[in-house]
């Protein structure tokens, strides 16, 4: 009796085994980037997105992997599923030890990913920042869409002009701390307290849907139950806007409440011909990864440091100029309304 | 059936390398050998550095996790108390001159006096742990937006969060590593070599029997919903000073990780069962796998697949073998009749 269960056990163990030789050995195959670097040779990037499977972040990686082959990059893309800065640590630890050339990151947490982004530096990375940046002194540079002001601006103007500049508004935005949201947020506040026009707006809440469409969709839902006389929401991120957008459509606040932000054409196509919402803002997201492919090369080549003044070739985005704070500006954001939306397909 | 003295201790021996904790080790060192084979750059200091450093929160809350669930409860509120305690030290840290020490000791009483809450609700009122620790999961986590709201605190001493990152020697083990063993230590001793600790694998197998000799059952689970809180507690501390940034969302979705990680150490999701061994084992082999698979390169949705597969064939692994065990002695028992 005790024999054949020792055997049946170790039959089991050796199964196990064997099965996770399969499923690692699989794996292994085709992933050993790294290595070497210098002027004009292949060099290894990885990106590493605040989330994979987001739809916006799809469309940056998609100009970026678009772009690899011109710039000889190869190109990869490890990232979390949900957006945790420690996961994002994991990943970059793993890509220190694969001596990748090229890390470019959104980050979740713009401290928490910092020690293992020097790390990477130390081992030889060239580290670039794109969409959320990190603390200055743990990159070279970072690519942003558009001037952070800008948008906060775009964004008052939209709406401002369809309540005429009065009235109750509410920005609904992505996690309680994610960096750019919050530094649109800030200027949003800023030019609302300075700028006479605005004096008759007040923002009465900024709620957070966490990017996530089922979180944005209730919370959009109890904005407008507990703010019955609100005018006008902000949703400066694509999960947000499409998820608030969805449920205005199906409410009878549609077409009475104002809805503006950052979406993706795609998404947000069905409600400007609804007439759900008017107007939203954006820029073409693919160019951030385009942007940061070919940064990445002039990197890679010493032909730039990401020092304020330098400035790279991008293809078919010209001549980039690394601004100040080490930041290149990829261009302004576009307006999206119903006469231009079908210009647009990402 | 007539057995020697001589065959009774060898079966004791083999009963100890083949019982449930075993398995998980061997599996554990099974991943290790086939990562360190197949995938780059895996054997290394490095890897044991990066692998191990992460590892430290899971492996610490998994000790009072694991008791607990011997008992046949559940706290999931872990990872919330730990991020009111990450919160509590970013501010604290930030807006006061407090030493370093103090902080501590204050948010510890902190996450006490969380599991004191969820102690209460559960052995005193009587409330169902599972219902208990999601109410306190969410609690907890708004608790620690209240305390630092939309901010992120990243300044903190250098000399600490050094010490707190650093290795001991060339190993690539981490310092921090040896308070994980010292807990590792402590709760190991106290499960398998107390009283106190038997009597909760009594609780665990029949909460009537363990009553019915004498055993405090809810002082007993009492205590450890409060080791829960302050061992959760100093994780959200070290993990403030690992990642130098404390903010409302820090540690957030660790419970399930904990929890799956004691359960695929071969503690039973029933209670009465399951040893401190199995656990650390179960919190390596999680952690190897993962970090193998994201060292090959492979997508969070392949790794949450993997993990995923793992802790459903450790918790239906068991039940089969039970099951098959008992048509086995069925069979037997048909035959003996016959013989008769």
């Amino acid at each position: 009796m005790q024999s054949s269960t020792t055997a049946r056990r170790i039959v089991a163990i050796s199964a196990a085994v064997v099965a996770g030789a399969l499923a690692l050995s699989g794996c292994a195959g085709g992933s050993a980037g790294g290595g070497t670097s210098g002027a004009g040779k292949s060099f290894s990037m990885a990106f590493v997105p605040k989330q994979l499977n987001n739809p916006y972040t799809d469309v940056e990686l998609s100009g970026g992997k678009k772009n690899a082959s011109k710039v000889d990059a190869k190109v990869t893309v490890v990232g979390p599923n949900t957006a945790s800065a420690s996961s994002q640590v994991s990943y970059i630890n793993t890509l220190t030890q694969k001596k990748t050339n090229v890390i470019a990151i959104a980050a979740n947490d713009p401290n928490a990913v910092c020690s293992s982004l020097n790390q990477a530096k130390s081992g030889g990375a060239k580290i670039i920042t794109f969409d959320s940046d990190t603390a200055k002194t743990c990159r070279s540079l970072f690519i942003n869409q558009v001037v952070s002001k800008d948008v906060a601006l775009v964004e008052l103007k939209q709406l401002g002009e369809q309540i005429d500049y009065t009235g109750d508004f509410a920005i609904l935005s992505a996690t309680a701390n994610a960096t750019n949201q919050n530094t649109w947020i800030k200027f949003m506040k800023e030019e609302i307290a300075s700028n006479p026009k605005y004096s008759k707006m007040k923002l009465v809440t900024t709620v957070y849907g966490n990017d996530d469409d089922t979180t944005s969709f209730q919370v959009a839902q109890g904005l407008l139950q507990s703010y019955p006389n609100l005018k006008g929401i902000i949703s400066p991120t694509t999960v947000g806007i499409a998820a608030t957008a969805r449920y205005l459509s199906t409410s009878d606040y549609k077409g009475k409440v104002v809805l503006v932000g950052l979406g993706l054409p795609n998404q947000m196509r069905e409600y400007v011909k609804n007439g759900t919402v008017k107007e939203f803002a954006l820029w073409d997201p693919a160019k951030i990864g385009q942007a940061a492919v070919y940064a990445g090369r002039a990197l890679v080549d010493g032909k730039i440091t990401g020092k304020t003044g330098d400035s790279f070739d991008a293809g078919s985005l010209g001549t980039l100029k690394v601004g100040a704070d080490n930041t290149v500006i990829v261009g302004p954001p576009t307006e999206f309304t119903a006469d231009n939306i079908d210009d647009f397909d990402f | 059936m007539a057995e020697t003295l001589d065959t009774r201790v060898r079966g004791r021996g083999l009963r100890a390398g083949l019982g449930r904790d075993a398995v998980t080790v061997y599996a554990l060192v099974a991943v290790v050998v086939i990562a360190s084979l197949t995938v780059p750059y895996f054997a290394g200091t490095a890897t044991v550095n990066f692998l191990l450093i992460d590892a430290i929160p899971v492996l610490a809350i998994a000790m009072p996790m694991a008791l607990i669930i011997v008992t046949g409860e559940i706290d999931l509120s872990v990872a919330s108390i730990a991020g009111l305690s990450a919160a509590t030290t970013g501010v604290l840290v930030a807006k006061t001159d407090l030493p370093l020490p103090a902080i501590l000791l204050i948010v510890i009483v902190i996450g006490l006096a969380c599991g004191a809450v969820n102690g209460v609700l559960v052995t005193v009122i009587g409330l169902p742990s599972l219902a208990v620790t999601i109410g306190t999961l969410a609690l907890v986590r708004g608790l620690a937006l209240v305390v630092i709201g939309d901010e992120a605190v990243a300044e903190f001493p250098l000399d600490v969060t050094t010490f707190v990152t650093s290795t001991i020697g060339g190993t690539g083990i981490p310092t921090m590593m040896i308070f994980a063993a010292i807990l590792v230590a402590v709760f190991g001793v106290i499960l398998h070599f107390t009283p106190f600790g038997r009597g909760l694998y009594a609780l665990g197998s029949s909460l009537e029997a363990a009553r019915f000799v004498g055993i405090r059952t809810g002082r007993s689970k009492f205590w450890l919903y409060l080791a829960s809180g302050a061992v959760s507690a100093a994780v959200g501390v070290f993990w403030v000073l690992r990642y130098s940034s404390a903010q409302s969302d820090s540690v957030q979705g660790l419970e399930l990780t904990v929890v799956a990680a004691v359960l695929l150490g071969g503690v039973s999701i029933f209670g009465g069962s399951g040893g401190i061994v199995g656990v650390v084992a179960g919190v390596l082999l999680i952690r190897t796998v993962n970090y193998s698979l994201q060292l090959a390169g492979l997508s969070d949705t392949v790794l949450t697949i993997v993990t995923g597969s793992l802790l459903v064939l450790s918790v239906i692994a068991p039940s089969f073998a039970a099951r098959a065990r008992a048509a086995r002695d069925l069979r037997r028992a048909r035959r003996g009749r016959a013989l008769i």
